[in-house]
């Protein structure tokens, strides 16, 4: 199986495969980075916008518009879940954070169940993204390629918010040093909300934009939440550049190894990040002391 | 007291002859009348009084979440029409009134999520808080041959779920361990001809394993039989249980040459990696082939199943041939909604079996009722009559060819798969010590 036209296909697939792992992974650093709670949702999060999605294109047959009620339908839990329950837990110990953010996880995927039950759902890509792309060394699903683009989008976008305007200076400042930004007289509480809704948003959207890729289950935000937490261990916890730099790592771990021995793809990914938390115990591009 | 019988008249040889009788009867295995006195596992403890409890362990949520919900579906209607003496619950156990052995069955359910250590420890459970008299689970065979050592050595009945590696009655077999459905050697010897058939000689096949158990040994017992005919494995993918994502295993299978894609990855695993094999064109290059078919598959892969051979336990469409699965299937219908998976008749069939077990055997003790299994007689099934073999434990019955029906063939939005042949379990299996099977203790 090894060869370099195979080679080729599985650098170029591990590529699109980090890009998703990337998007979904972004959302779950920058909150963790902003207000230090290790959101065990994420996972739910990322399987609610994809059932939103579902929901609304049933109704309207459109793609886009499934991704806008995804991304915002999650954007909007998730400034419920911070005003109502999270910021209750600012200021307790780290197991109660995971704690309540691992119940609300599996409040969401119960609940989705008993909606939709456990048979998948499918969404299928928009008429333009549909059937194979030859790209002169591989075929390649068109709407995998799109993704890898959305994906792109989505990712500049989060980088422009972050790092071009003033929301992302104080999201950036309270990710190295919340006490300060307190004290500096910025209601940091507003922007904990703000920020939760923006990685809230991130999960829904790639939970959609995944949708098509994937058949929807309950239980698929499960699967994916282990990887995420790779790749921010990786990438750095709290770190934005971070979250892509892992997830692109982890998407050509994953393809590669499996092209050698598929049994091993998930061993190498694991074997990896213990390899870096040895070498980098706070990441590649993590910074010491940062929560 | 020796001096005393001889003097009274008893020989020295009648007396040698009665002890050597006394010690010899102490050492038969568990003659009925003597094991009846005996405490063994939960026994008698657990139908002490008016009600026997059945400890059920399914996955609910998980890749495989969908058919543990069907397989518990079957059992709840088995032990309802066991409790209210139904009339199929009759055909099957004649002499079931209401409950087994006049009590009463209770059961209690867990999630096992597919999982063998929340199975057992579910199980475990059961045992020692509600005294299960017997236990049953599956819908994964980690979790089918972890509850066959956890029977065995807790000296309960343990009738499998839904479990189609060789192993669980081969190398990891035990006494206390029975298994209604087909499984990878009887998958392969049935539609091995049938694709040979349809296929022809000689030709390159790619495997998609879930790499445990199930899938290594329904792998090897396709590639075995399948090279008797001159077919070869191009590529061999193995994927982890739950994988997320199979783009790179189908990207190896696009680039290995292979002309069929035999699917061996179940549940929710088999749904993705199938709508992935179409995404990524694998499906209009290469054949597909399911050996070990998924329930609602063809449902959930919208279309993807249509001209596709598949080896199943059970068609609701057999009603046709088979009067008891027309019967079972108006019941099933009827409460449920649906026309039942091979899940749910896996089920139903395997639990009317334990009961007419022990009401032959007149006891819920063990040792009696495993015994009553390993006559081997013939029993009613959905599939026509079966019998448990007493060497390994495994029922011998047939196993159901189908394809995936075209659109246009389909007679309702259920009628997913045509019938193409009921192969007769005899000569499917494997010699009863091929895969290393060792019973095991009685007691």
């Amino acid at each position: 199986m090894i060869s370099w036209s195979n080679l080729v296909s599985q650098l170029f697939n591990g590529l699109a495969l980090g890009a998703l792992l990337a998007l979904i992974s972004s959302g779950l650093t920058i909150i963790y980075g902003t207000l230090g709670v290790l959101n065990l949702a994420h996972g739910a999060m990322f399987m609610v916008g994809g059932y939103a999605g579902f929901v609304t294109y049933q109704y309207t047959e459109s793609f886009i518009l499934a991704v806008i009620a995804g991304s915002l339908f999650v954007m909007l839990l998730g400034v419920a879940m911070e005003r109502v329950i999270i910021r209750h837990f600012y200021h307790r110990p780290h197991e109660d954070q995971l704690l309540v953010t691992f119940g609300l996880g599996i409040c969401f995927v119960e609940l989705v169940r008993l909606i939709f039950s456990s048979q998948s759902q499918l969404v299928p890509p928009p008429a333009l993204f549909r059937g194979i792309t030859n790209l002169g060394f591989m075929f390649y699903p068109t709407y995998r390629l799109a993704v890898v683009g959305i994906v792109a989008v989505a990712l500049g976008a989060l980088f422009i918010v972050l790092y071009r305007t003033r929301l992302g200076m104080i999201v950036r400042a309270g990710i190295e040093d919340s006490v300060m930004v307190d004290s500096l007289g910025i209601n940091v509480y507003r922007v904990f909300m703000i920020v939760f809704g923006i990685g809230a948003m991130a999960a829904g959207f790639a939970g959609i934009v995944n949708a098509p890729v994937v058949s929807l289950t309950p239980g698929i935000g499960d699967d994916i939440l282990v990887q995420t937490f790779v790749v921010v261990v990786i990438g750095g916890v709290g770190s934005f550049p971070g979250a892509i730099l892992g997830g692109l790592i982890a998407g050509e771990i994953i393809s590669v190894t499996s092209m050698f021995n598929p049994g091993y793809a998930y061993v190498m990914l694991f074997a990896v990040m213990t390899l870096v938390l040895v070498v980098r115990p706070h990441g590649l591009l993590g910074v010491q002391g940062r929560e | 007291m020796t001096d005393d019988l001889i003097r009274r008249g008893l020989s020295r040889r009648g007396l040698l002859q009665t002890t050597a009788g006394l010690i010899g009867g102490s050492m038969l295995p568990a003659m009925p009348a003597f094991a009846e006195d005996k405490p063994i596992g939960t026994y008698p403890a657990g139908v002490s009084g008016s009600t026997a409890f059945i400890g059920i362990s399914v996955p609910r949520t998980g890749t495989y979440a969908v058919q543990g919900e069907d397989e518990l579906k079957g059992y709840q209607l088995a032990i309802e029409h066991i409790n209210s003496g139904h009339e199929l619950i009759k055909k099957i156990s004649p002499k079931t009134s209401k409950g087994v052995l006049g009590k009463e069955l209770k059961f209690g359910v867990a999630d096992s999520a597919a999982k063998p250590n929340e199975a057992v420890q579910a199980q475990q459970r059961f045992i020692s808080e509600n005294k299960a008299i017997m236990i049953t689970g599956g819908t994964s065979s980690a979790v089918a041959v972890a509850l066959n050592k956890l029977a065995q050595r807790e000296k309960v009945i343990f009738v499998c779920g839904i479990s189609g590696s060789n192993d669980t009655t081969g190398k990891d077999c035990v006494r206390y361990g029975f298994r209604q459905c087909f499984y990878g050697q009887t998958a392969a010897a049935a539609i091995g001809p049938v694709l040979v058939k349809q296929f022809g000689k000689g030709k390159k096949v790619a495997y998609l394993t879930p790499d445990y158990t199930y899938g290594h040994t329904v792998t090897k017992s396709m590639q075995d039989f399948l090279a008797t005919a001159g077919w070869t494995t191009a590529t061999n993918q193995v994927a982890p249980l739950g994988a997320p994502d199979y783009s790179s295993y189908l990207l190896n299978v696009a680039n290995s040459g292979a002309e069929i894609l035999i699917n061996v990855n179940w549940g929710h695993d088999a749904v993705l990696s199938t709508q992935q094999a179409k995404q990524f064109g694998v499906l209009d290059k290469m054949k597909l082939v399911v050996p070990y078919q998924v329930p609602f598959i063809a449902r959930e892969t919208g279309g993807l199943m249509q001209g596709v051979y598949a080896a199943t336990d059970y068609w609701w469409t057999l009603e046709d041939k088979f009067p008891l699965a027309k019967l079972f299937n108006e019941t099933f219908e009827k409460k449920y909604g649906y026309k039942p998976e091979w899940g749910a008749e896996n089920a139903y069939i395997s639990f009317a079996h334990w009961a007419r077990m022990c009401e032959e055997a007149g006891s819920f003790n063990p040792p009696d009722v495993i015994k009553t299994y390993e006559k081997g007689e013939p029993l009613p099934s959905f599939v026509g009559d079966v019998h448990y073999r007493a060497e390994d434990h495994q029922c011998v019955r047939p196993v159901v060819i189908v394809r995936g029906k075209m659109t246009q063939h389909m007679k309702n939005k259920e009628d997913y798969w045509e019938v193409v042949e009921v192969v007769p379990g005899e000569g499917l299996m494997q010699k009863p010590d091929a895969f290393g099977c060792h019973l095991g203790d009685y007691t």
